[in-house]
């Protein structure tokens, strides 16, 4: 579904991406984690066309990625920080993405429905708390049926129980054979949304495998405490080796 | 595209800034035409508003939009639709919105009370004015990376036309004043949008008499079809060109 090859990123002197091979296929979910600043962001926006990259191709169902964005009616994006226009109401901006999409008839309102945003139709984004927006990006990525879903930080700010609707509902949609791709530093919900796991650090994948190899290799039960030794043994291989 | 510009502009007419612009250019427009009754005077006073404030206005309302907008750029390049579309849509509606305010606000009143080819000259400058500095403030917006940077390009491209090009102007023609540099100056001049619409709008009223022969040599020049035509096109390619490089850049650009 996505294919990535070869990608290289530089903003100024700093190396974001180096190198950044990926395949993803449809049917899997996939964690993508690693510390602030190794390229999980600047990775999912190469992908959507939001940042060129300098070398490197990107394939969305073995369509290049371009300017046009005609691959992008396969994606269902989830920003880390949702801001709308000021002075447009609920209604007005689902109204908008709708009407950007016309040829899908019907829509998935499940989660505008399980977050009440019905009720607050008429209210302006200026006057919505960061939750609220958050719950609106999830209700807007969703609201296609898009075959790939990547969802960037999607339960930070959120309320308990609204991060359990929209958990239930990632599942639900992996159920469907979707594409998903999360990246979050909430471990444990990551646990239970994803089979595969993408570790990001300084630019390079450092570990791609599925979540039951990353347990057995590590001897952890548990996806966090997985990680943690995976990070630990990692750092303990950089120290030793010398860096060029 | 038109769907997003129709939201892009519905947002825009929502903000208090651009009902208080209009309301502004208004009441002004309105209470210099109770002061005087000659109508050429008041055009003239209105000049003065059609060259410094309305490019003022315009950058810095259009860079500040542009940086406020950001996030709901990111938005709709996320979902299917090409990044030249969203850009000009973004540029469309800020140009119309702005230029709707100056027609209702300059250009209603001026209709109503009459003011002739003088009115029709200013509300025609006020109106390319709007769209060179929107293009242009558009274009700093793209070339830097945060607000602050991007008013203060925007400021200098006001500055430099508003002011510092007729410094230099008024040093050429003085160091040189030997030479005849009527033509010269015809070229300089349209390197700089604010100095057209300055003398587009200064050829309509009866002060261009006070001149001189440089003066004279205008009047037979802006005063022929061919010099309308030529001082047009020229504003037209001063909205035009900033705007093809801001796209340009923007296409290439990361957010």
């Amino acid at each position: 579904m996505i294919s990535v090859d070869q990608l290289n990123k530089s903003f100024g002197k700093l190396r974001v991406l180096n190198e950044v091979s990926i395949a993803w296929q449809a049917g899997k979910s996939y964690a993508l984690i690693g510390p602030n600043g190794s390229g999980k962001t600047t990775l999912i926006k190469a992908i959507l066309g939001l940042v060129i990259p300098d070398t490197g191709v990107i394939r969305v169902d073995d369509v290049p990625v371009d300017a046009r964005g005609r691959y992008r009616t396969k994606i269902g994006y989830m920003p880390q920080i949702g801001r709308y226009p000021d002075n447009m109401t609920i209604g007005q901006l689902v109204e908008m993405m709708k009407s950007i999409r016309p040829d899908v008839a019907e829509t998935d309102e499940d989660l505008l429905d399980a977050f009440k945003l019905y009720k607050l139709f008429d209210k302006r984004m200026r006057t919505l708390s960061g939750g609220t927006r958050q719950k609106v990006s999830a209700a807007l990525a969703f609201l296609f049926h898009p075959p790939i879903l990547i969802l960037d930080e999607p339960t930070a700010g959120l309320d308990p129980v609204a991060s359990e609707v929209l958990k239930e509902k990632i599942v639900n949609e992996k159920r469907k054979g979707r594409l998903i791709v999360i990246t979050s530093h909430i471990l444990s919900d990551l646990d239970e949304l994803t089979t595969d796991l993408v570790y990001l650090h300084e630019g390079q994948v450092q570990y791609q495998n599925t979540v039951e190899e990353l347990k057995r290799e590590t001897r952890e039960a548990r996806l966090t405490k997985a990680i943690a030794t995976l990070i630990r043994q990692r750092e303990l291989i950089h120290s030793v080796t010398p860096t060029p | 595209m038109t769907r997003v510009l129709k939201y892009v502009f519905y947002d825009l007419l929502r903000t208090r800034f651009i009902l208080v612009y209009t309301l502004f250019l208004w009441f002004l427009t309105f209470a210099l035409f109770q002061f005087d009754s000659d109508a050429g005077k008041v055009v003239l006073s209105l000049m003065n508003v059609a060259l410094l404030v309305v490019p003022l206005v315009s950058v810095v309302f259009t860079t500040i939009h542009y940086f406020n907008s950001y996030e709901f750029i990111e938005l709709m390049l996320a979902q299917p639709i090409h990044r030249r579309a969203v850009f000009l849509s973004e540029y469309l509606g800020v140009a119309s919105s702005l230029v709707m305010a100056f027609l209702l606000g300059v250009g209603m009143p001026v209709a109503l009370f009459g003011a002739g080819t003088a009115g029709l000259a200013l509300v025609f400058s006020g109106t390319m004015l709007t769209l060179v500095f929107v293009s242009l403030a558009f274009l700093s917006s793209v070339l830097t990376q945060d607000k602050a940077k991007a008013i203060g390009v925007a400021l200098l491209f006001w500055f430099y036309f508003s002011l510092i090009y007729d410094g230099i102007l008024l040093w050429v023609v003085y160091t040189f004043s030997d030479y005849p540099l009527e033509k010269i100056t015809l070229g300089l001049v349209a390197l700089n949008p604010v100095d057209l619409a300055r003398i587009i709008l200064l050829l309509q009223l009866d002060i261009s008499a006070l001149m001189g022969y440089t003066g004279a040599f205008y009047q037979k020049f802006f005063g022929s079809a061919a010099g309308m035509l030529f001082s047009s096109l020229t504003l037209l390619l001063w909205v035009l060109l900033p705007l093809w490089a801001a796209t340009r850049i923007f296409q290439k650009k990361d957010l």
